[in-house]
C-alpha cells in the first residue's frame, strides 16, 4: 500500500516559504549547471558546422592555427595539382589559396580593441563555404579594396558595418557586404579578395589552401601523399576536424569550470534540500506515527518522503531550466585562446543537456531527501504518535 | 552574561540543522573566495606591470612584427630612457598539454628593465655567455623538475623546428610577479631565421620602453606612434598595464561570467540560510511569544534571531577564509603554469566576511520581522 501523491504534493504546499526556497536554491544551481553546458554545447556546435567533411584544410606542419602557418607559391602550386581535387563547373579546381591573419578592432560598445580575423579569400572559396549567405549588400569586387563582414563582426565591432570603412595595412576598406554564416566560426570574421590582402600586408606566402575532395574517402590517401612529399613542408587535415580541434581548449576549460562550479553549487542545494526535508520529517512525527498505526509500511513511508524530496528537485530543475533556456537569445563572444581570435556563439540547448539537468535536479533530491527519508522510516510507533 | 548564552544555546538546539547549514556556507564563501581569486589571477599580469614602462607593438595587431632598426628611432624620441625587445616563440615543450609562455629577448637590456627577476649573479653571467643558455622562473622550474644545466627542447610553432636551449639560471620574483616564463636569447633566434627564412629576420614582436619619468607616458607614446606614422609598419604604443588589461579585456565574457556566478552561490546560500532561520523562527514561535508576554520588546526578540543567525553566518564564514588559504595553494599546484600568479588577496578575504555577514543578515530579516511584529496570542496558539 503506498500513500496518495496528492497528500506528498500538499506536504509542499503547506510549507510554502520554505518549499520556495528550496526549490529555488536548486533552481539556481540547475541553471547554472544548465548554462555552462549549453555554453560548452554551442561553442562545439559552433566550430564543428564551421567546417565541411570533403573540405581539406592544407597548413604549414606544426603551425596549429591559420594565422601561424605560412605556404609558399611553389608548394602551393605541388598541392593544386593534386589529382584528387573536385572541379567545378566551368572545368576549375576547386581550391582556394588563402591569407588568413588577424587585426586589432576597437569594438563598438567599450571601444576596447580585440583580435579579428581578416581571411583573403578567392572566388571559389567563397563557394567551398555554402554556409556562408550574402544577407545584406554585394559582394566584393576582386582587385578592389573591397571587404564583406561577417553578421556578429558588423554589430560589434566599429567600422564594420555595411558601408562603413575599416582601416589596416595602411589602406582604407570599404565594407559592400554583410554575410550571415550561421552558427559557424565564419561568421567572426571579415572576408576580402586574397592577392589584394597578400599585398596589403606585403606577404610571399599563402597562410592556407583549402580543397574539396572529388572524392571524400579518398582523405587518408591524400593526405599521405601531401605529408609524404618531399617538396612539402605542410599537413593536412579534414577541414570539420581541423575546427573541432581548435575548440577543445577553450569548450575543456569551459566545462571543467563549469562542472567544478556545479559540484560545489550542488552541495549547497543538497544540504538545503536535507534541512527541508528533516524539518518536514521532525514536524509531522505524529502524522508518521499515526500512518504506520493505520497499516502503512516503513517503505511506503521512506517512499513518500523521497517522492517529496524529488518532487522538490523537479521544481527546482524544470524552473532552472526554464530560465537557461531564455539563454539561448544571448549570443557570447570571447577570445579563444588557440587561436588568439574573436569567437561569437550562442547558449545551445540541447536534449540531452536538459536530460542531464533534470537528472541532476532529481540526484540533488535524491541525496538531500534520501536520510531524512530513512529516518521517517525507521521511526517507532509508539514513541512516534507519543511526541504528539 | 545571559544573552550570548541564551544565543548560543539556541543556535545549537538542532545540532543536526545548524552543522549543516554551516557546512553549507563554509562551502559557498569558500567557492566564493576561490572564484574570486581566479578572477585576480587573470588580473595579475596587468597589476604587476610597471608604470615607468611602455610597450610598442605593431598597429595592425600583435602577429605582425616589427622592424629591429625601429630600436634606435625610438631610442631617440625624448623621454625615452632605455629600449628593449621581445619576441614571442609559442614552443611546444614535449606536448601541447605543457603550455608556458616563451620569450626570445634583448638579454642585457631586458634583465636590466625587469629587476623584479632576480638572478644571482653567477647565473645571469652565465646566461649572457651562452648563445643557447635560457632562464626560467622558479615555479616553471619547479614544476618540470628543471635545473640548471638541464637541456630543455621545444618544438617551434610559429618558428618550425627543433629548438633545445640549455638552462643556465632559475629567476626569483616577489609574489605577485610571474614566476613560469621561459626566456632565452633572441640573437638565436634572429639566426637561426635568417638560415631559414632571410625575409623574417631582424624583426620583433614588441620594444619594451623605460621612462625617465612615468608622468611622461602619454606623451611619449604619442611621439612614438607619430614617429612611424606611415610608415610600411605603424605602431601602437601604450603602457605595460594597458598592454597587459588588452589581453584580460578579450576574455572579458569569461571573466564576467564566472564573477556573476560567484554572486550566485552567494544567493544560493541565503535561500539555504534563510529557510533555516525561518524553520528556526517557526518551530520557536510559541517560545518567543512567551518572552513577549514577559514584557521583553518586539525588538529584543528580534535581536535575539538576527544574532543567532550572524553568529552562524560568522561562523562559518571564518572556517571558510581558513580554509581557503590551503585550498588555493592546492588549486595553484594543480593548475601549475596555466595562473602563473595565484594568491588570496586581503580584499578576498574581506570580501568572503562580508558575504558571510551579508547572508546572516539578510536570512533573519523576514523571520525577525515576522516574529517581532506578530501578536502575543497567535504565537502562543500557533503550533510548530
Amino acid at each position: 500500500m503506498t500513500l496518495p501523491f496528492g497528500y506528498i504534493a500538499r506536504n509542499l504546499a503547506a510549507r510554502r516559504l520554505t518549499t520556495t526556497l528550496t526549490a529555488g536554491g536548486m533552481a539556481l544551481v540547475v541553471y547554472v549547471f544548465a548554462t555552462v553546458l549549453m555554453l560548452a554545447a554551442g561553442l562545439e556546435q559552433t566550430l564543428v558546422s564551421t567546417g565541411q567533411d570533403d573540405n581539406v584544410i592544407v597548413i604549414r606542419r606544426a603551425a596549429q592555427t591559420e594565422v601561424q602557418s605560412g605556404v609558399d607559391r611553389a608548394q602551393a602550386g605541388v598541392v593544386e595539382s593534386l589529382g584528387d581535387i573536385a572541379v567545378g563547373r566551368d572545368g576549375q579546381k576547386l581550391v582556394s589559396k588563402e591569407v588568413v591573419v588577424l587585426i586589432n578592432l576597437p569594438k563598438r560598445d567599450s571601444n576596447k580593441p580585440s583580435n579579428v580575423v581578416i581571411r583573403g579569400v578567392t572566388p571559389v572559396g567563397v563557394d567551398l563555404r555554402p554556409q556562408a549567405k550574402l544577407v545584406e549588400g554585394r559582394m566584393f569586387r576582386p582587385g578592389t579594396a573591397e571587404v564583406i563582414a561577417g553578421r556578429s563582426i558588423a554589430g560589434r565591432f566599429q567600422g564594420a558595418g555595411l558601408g562603413e570603412t575599416l582601416r589596416f595595412a595602411s589602406s582604407d576598406w570599404t565594407v559592400v557586404g554583410i554575410f550571415d554564416a550561421g552558427r559557424t566560426g565564419f561568421d567572426s570574421e571579415i572576408w576580402g579578395d586574397s592577392e589584394q590582402m597578400m599585398q596589403a600586408f606585403r606577404r610571399l606566402s599563402f597562410s592556407a589552401l583549402v580543397f574539396r575532395l572529388a572524392d571524400t574517402s579518398r582523405f587518408d590517401a591524400v593526405k599521405t601523399e601531401i605529408e609524404s612529399d618531399p617538396r612539402l613542408t605542410l599537413e593536412a587535415k579534414r577541414e570539420t576536424r581541423f575546427y573541432a580541434d581548435q575548440s577543445e581548449l577553450l569548450s575543456k576549460f569551459i566545462s571543467y569550470l563549469g562542472t567544478t562550479i556545479s559540484v560545489i553549487f550542488s552541495i549547497g542545494a543538497v544540504i538545503g534540500a536535507m534541512i527541508t526535508m528533516y524539518a518536514s520529517v521532525a514536524s509531522r512525527t505524529a502524522e508518521i506515527g499515526t500512518l504506520r498505526a493505520l497499516g502503512f509500511s516503513r517503505t511506503a513511508i521512506l517512499v513518500a518522503f523521497l517522492v517529496e524530496a524529488l518532487l522538490l528537485g523537479a521544481i527546482g530543475g524544470v524552473v532552472g531550466l526554464v530560465a537557461a533556456s531564455f539563454m539561448q537569445a544571448i549570443a557570447i563572444s570571447t577570445m579563444n585562446f588557440q587561436t588568439f581570435a574573436e569567437l561569437a556563439f550562442t547558449f545551445t540547448l540541447t536534449p540531452r543537456i536538459v536530460v542531464v539537468s533534470l537528472s541532476f535536479a532529481l540526484a540533488m533530491g535524491f541525496v538531500g531527501g534520501f536520510l531524512p527519508a530513512a529516518r521517517a522510516a525507521r521511526m517507532n510507533i509508539v514513541d512516534a504518535l507519543r511526541a504528539a | 552574561m545571559l544573552l550570548p548564552r541564551l544565543i548560543a544555546r539556541n543556535a545549537f538546539r538542532h545540532k543536526l540543522r545548524t552543522a549543516l547549514t554551516v557546512v553549507g556556507i563554509v562551502v559557498a564563501i569558500t567557492a566564493f573566495g576561490l572564484l574570486r581569486t581566479i578572477v585576480d589571477a587573470w588580473y595579475a599580469g596587468a597589476n604587476a606591470s610597471s608604470s615607468a614602462r611602455l610597450v610598442t607593438r605593431s598597429a595592425v595587431s600583435l602577429v605582425f612584427s616589427l622592424p629591429l632598426t625601429y630600436a634606435q628611432k625610438i631610442r631617440q624620441v625624448p623621454g625615452v630612457r632605455s629600449v628593449s625587445w621581445a619576441n614571442w616563440f609559442g614552443g611546444v615543450y614535449v606536448s601541447e598539454r605543457n603550455f608556458f609562455p616563451q620569450f626570445a629577448i634583448d638579454a642585457p637590456t631586458y634583465l636590466d628593465m625587469y629587476p623584479e627577476f632576480i638572478l644571482s649573479p653567477a647565473e645571469r653571467k652565465a646566461f649572457m655567455t651562452d648563445r643557447k643558455g635560457a632562464v626560467v622562473g622558479r615555479k616553471l622550474a619547479e614544476q618540470y623538475g628543471w635545473s640548471v644545466g638541464d637541456v630543455i627542447p621545444l618544438r617551434g610553432t610559429i618558428y618550425p623546428g627543433s629548438w633545445s636551449f640549455t638552462l643556465r639560471g632559475i629567476y626569483d620574483a616577489e609574489q605577485g610577479v610571474d614566476q613560469s616564463t621561459f626566456f632565452f636569447h633572441w640573437d638565436y633566434l634572429n639566426e637561426a631565421i635568417k638560415r631559414i627564412y632571410p625575409r623574417r629576420a631582424d624583426q620583433t614582436g614588441v620594444f619594451i620602453v623605460q621612462l625617465r619619468e612615468p608622468g611622461e607616458a602619454a606623451e611619449v607614446s604619442a611621439a612614438i606612434d607619430a614617429t612611424f606614422k606611415n610608415s610600411l609598419a605603424e605602431t601602437r604604443t601604450e603602457t605595460e598595464k594597458a598592454f597587459q588589461l588588452s589581453f584580460v579585456a578579450m576574455t572579458e565574457a569569461i571573466l564576467l561570467a564566472i564573477q556573476a556566478v560567484s554572486f550566485v552561490v552567494i544567493v544560493i546560500i541565503m535561500a539555504v540560510m534563510a529557510n533555516t532561520m525561518a524553520m528556526t523562527a517557526r518551530e520557536r514561535g510559541s517560545e518567543y511569544a512567551t518572552l513577549k508576554a514577559l514584557g521583553f520588546s518586539g525588538g529584543f526578540v528580534a535581536r535575539l534571531i538576527m544574532a543567532e543567525s550572524i553568529g552562524i553566518a560568522l561562523f562559518g564564514g571564518a572556517v571558510a577564509i581558513a580554509l581557503t588559504l590551503p585550498l588555493a595553494r592546492a588549486f595553484a599546484e594543480r593548475m601549475g603554469t596555466l595562473f602563473p600568479i595565484f594568491f588570496v588577496s586581503e580584499e578576498t578575504m574581506l570580501l568572503q566576511a562580508c558575504a558571510a555577514l551579508c547572508v546572516g543578515v539578510v536570512a533573519a530579516l523576514f523571520p525577525a520581522w515576522r516574529t517581532a511584529s506578530v501578536r502575543i496570542v497567535d504565537g502562543l496558539r500557533a503550533v510548530a
